[in-house]
């Protein structure tokens, strides 16, 4: 069936884009209330605060008005890791935006982390133990007639 | 009935149909005998129209004159104010709109959620205030019939259910839904044979009253 | 409930990632999607990552009945973690006819199989109602056995039952007036096993990877409503959680599919939405992958979550309406009320004028007379 016969162009279609940053229902508002509260806490006990942005009731709009508002700060680094995560530092210092997306690029997880460093950032202290034996190795493949351990 | 889907459907159909049934039967029935045995011949000349001086009763008595205001203000204001507010939730809250013009096929603007809740509060608090007022009156008490305490219970459960179901008081709201009807049908039912017939009845008692004034030349 | 102590050789999960070149890193990341899976708070990620390290695979068993596969068409939809993740390395899903790649007379052994190397302790998942145990059995079969037999025979040793979907869970389509097939949902049959309903029609994706991932991290079910649902995903309603709410209770209402209202994305009460009424976690989860949900792509929410949905009303039709034609029968009685009346005023104006016919003067001497 063609395009003219199913009468599709006669449905008249109209999209409305809301201008910049998109819309927002209200429903960001209240997360940045719970921000200022983590901020709050962070500042006076050094407890961090995490926030999983889709458990939210969002409305087309109010996710991009959210990010806009927090902004972009200095801090922008990329893991691989089970699929890409991009973490960054908002425009508010303490406050980063943690976006989990698998191999296939669809999102896994969108978190607001209220702390000084997102834990996923550091290095893995349970992975140290194979530091010194991965160094090693690499050591080993580079020095010709194999490796002694440095004095 | 244990499964709230169940109770909500239950009300929303069978006995829907039910209570409207019954409530156009009586209610019907009611209205037409009396004006179709209309009053009594009056064989005196008529000293002026009837139509004006009914209208006129109707408006008049509506509004309570200084003097009856002056000796039971409680009854003249939070009277005025429940009866305001329940005919504002009845027909002003979107949802009832819906309904009516299921029913009727006529609709109207509604009224914003948040106002409707705070006008049902103000009906809610002024029911508990008549109620106390009827207990505590040695006059009123004395005349008060079961009657007069059915029709206040089954209007206050009225409003309260619906208060509770939009405030999503009581969970789940199936079941909030369905109490909420319920207490309407059963409201339907019991209306058109009890004195909440006076919803219909009313006007046309006030409209005779006033004919009869204008007919005799006194003033409505 | 303990099914996880099938083989406490076996590794747990933390440990086969690893082994499969999934760093610390990838796990956490893992665990935080779980999290969100099972619409936990993300302070639960710790304890989530405790309880997945020594997490071991349940055996699970997956029956399809009176169905359309809409619900395994939307778990292969599920996102986080893929499907592939979660069959092979969460759960080990030892029968799905639509899923394995064995058929026929294999197929039906596997089942056997994993029935009885695992019994007491595997898992069984169920889609689609099934005749009831007074039906015609022949409606619904599987290698010539009737559903019915079928689920009684593999509930016998499953530590617990899920029910996917709201036919599994309430009936459904099958099951809706008037109900030729006899159908029934698993908890009317299943009396002496946990039954964990996944309503939804189909259920979301991740809702039923939630509860498989609850059930996998913690070793138990999740808390459940008094449907037998699992109160993470349908402890709040649609309209509880709609972004749409505001607009209700400011009282704009889209009219019609595409009045201004409908464009700028006002409540769908008018159009027949059933959100207030349903409980499901379309709001928050999602759908395709969390991209929009029914009520954001502008269509009111049909209810699809709850028990009797299909007889419940038009679709189209606000949540107040009553479900039958009872403007009929406001008219009819309307009329026959009215005409009653109007018989007996009548008859009693009659009677009167007929007594004022009959009726003689009478003086005053007469009556004297007369005492
Ligand atoms: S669109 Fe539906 S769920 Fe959302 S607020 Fe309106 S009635 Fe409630
Ligand atoms: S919005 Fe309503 S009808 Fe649609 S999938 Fe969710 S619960 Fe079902």
């Amino acid at each position: 069936m063609s395009a003219t016969m199913s009468g599709l162009p006669s449905i008249p279609v109209q999209v409305e884009t809301p201008a910049g940053g998109g819309a927002c229902h209200g429903n960001a508002l209240a997360i940045l209330h719970e921000v200022r509260h983590a901020l709050e806490r962070l500042i006076s006990t050094g407890e961090a605060t995490r926030i999983d942005l889709h458990a939210l009731p969002f409305g087309a709009g109010d996710e991009a008005w959210l990010t806009a508002l927090l902004g972009t700060g200095e801090v922008r680094a990329t893991i691989e890791a089970l699929g890409p995560t991009s973490v960054q530092e908002t425009a508010i210092p303490g406050v980063w935006l943690v976006d989990y997306h698998n191999a296939e690029g669809q999102r896994l997880a969108l978190h607001l982390e209220i702390t000084c460093i997102p834990g996923i950032l550091r290095t893995q202290c349970r992975e140290l133990d194979t530091a010194v034996a991965t160094l090693d190795t690499r050591l080993g493949a580079a020095t010709p007639g194999g490796s002694r351990p440095l004095s | 009935m244990s499964d709230p889907m169940d109770f909500l459907l239950l009300t929303k159909g069978p006995l829907f149909n039910l209570a409207v049934t019954v409530f156009a039967l009586g209610m019907a029935a009611r209205i037409l005998e009396i004006l179709v045995n209309g009053r009594r011949p009056n064989y005196s000349e008529a000293r002026g129209g009837q139509w004006l001086p009914g209208l006129r009763t109707v408006l008049t008595r509506s509004v309570a004159d200084p003097g009856t205001f002056k000796r039971a203000p409680f009854n003249v204001v939070v009277g005025w104010l429940w009866h305001l507010g329940f005919i504002v939730t009845l027909l002003f809250f979107i949802p009832h709109i819906a309904l009516i013009k299921s029913l009727l096929g006529l609709s109207w603007p509604g009224l914003p959620n948040p106002v409707v809740d705070l006008v049902t509060a103000v009906t809610l608090v002024a029911l508990v205030a008549t109620l106390v007022h009827r207990r505590t009156h040695r006059v009123k008490r004395r005349i008060s019939t079961p009657e007069d305490y059915l029709v206040w219970t089954l209007v206050f459960l009225l409003v309260l259910s619906g208060y509770l179901a939009y405030n999503r008081i009581i969970n789940p709201y199936p079941l909030a839904l369905g109490l909420h009807i319920l207490c309407a049908e059963v409201f339907l039912i019991v209306l058109p044979f009890t004195k909440l017939t006076h919803i219909f009845t009313v006007f046309i008692a006030r409209w005779y009253n006033g004919a009869s004034f204008g007919r005799r030349g006194v003033e409505s | 409930m303990r099914v996880f102590e099938k083989n406490p050789l076996e590794k747990g999960l933390a440990e086969r990632l690893r082994e499969h070149g999934v760093s610390r890193r990838g796990f956490l990341k893992f665990c935080a999607a779980t999290a969100s899976m099972m619409a936990l708070p993300p302070a639960m990620i710790p304890a989530i990552a405790a309880a997945l390290e020594r997490a071991r695979r349940p055996s699970v068993i997956w029956l399809s009945f009176q169905e359309c596969t809409g619900c395994t068409e939307s778990l292969t939809r599920s996102h986080a973690p893929t499907v592939e993740d979660l069959i092979l390395d969460l759960i080990s899903l030892d029968y799905h006819h639509t899923l394995q790649a064995a058929a026929g007379e294999a197929a039906e052994a596997a089942r056997e199989q994993a029935m009885r190397d695992n019994h007491g302790q595997y898992l069984l998942i169920v889609d689609g109602s099934l005749p009831g145990p007074d039906a015609n059995p022949g409606y619904s079969t599987i290698a010539g056995v009737s559903n019915y037999s079928m689920l009684m025979e593999a509930v016998e040793g499953a530590a617990a039952v899920i029910a996917v979907g709201t036919c599994a869970a309430f009936g459904g389509l099958p099951a809706a007036a008037p109900n030729p097939t006899g159908a029934v949902s698993v908890m009317d049959l299943v009396k002496d096993k946990p039954v964990v309903n996944v309503s939804g029609c189909p259920p979301v994706p991740m809702v039923i990877t939630g509860v498989l991932a609850h059930f996998l991290t913690f070793g138990r079910l999740p808390e459940l409503d008094e449907y037998h649902r699992p109160l993470a995903f349908f402890g709040q309603s649609i309209h509880d959680r709609c972004y749409r709410r505001p607009f209700y209770d400011k009282g704009l209402f889209a009219e019609t599919f595409d009045d201004a209202g409908a464009r700028a994305g006002w409540c769908l009460y008018r159009l027949g939405c059933k959100g207030p009424s349903t409980y499901n976690a379309c709001a928050t989860m999602r759908w395709n992958a969390g991209t929009s949900w029914p009520i954001e792509a502008g269509h009111p929410c049909l209810g699809c979550a709850e028990p009797r949905f299909w007889d419940a009303g038009g679709f189209y039709v606000p949540l107040s309406v009553p479900t039958g034609p009872a403007s009929d029968y406001l008219l009819a009685a309307g009329a026959v009320g009215a005409v009653a009346g109007a018989v007996v005023a009548t008859k009693a104006r009659g009677r009167a004028k007929e007594e004022a016919a009959v009726r003689q003067p009478v003086t005053v001497e007469e009556l004297e007379q007369k005492l």
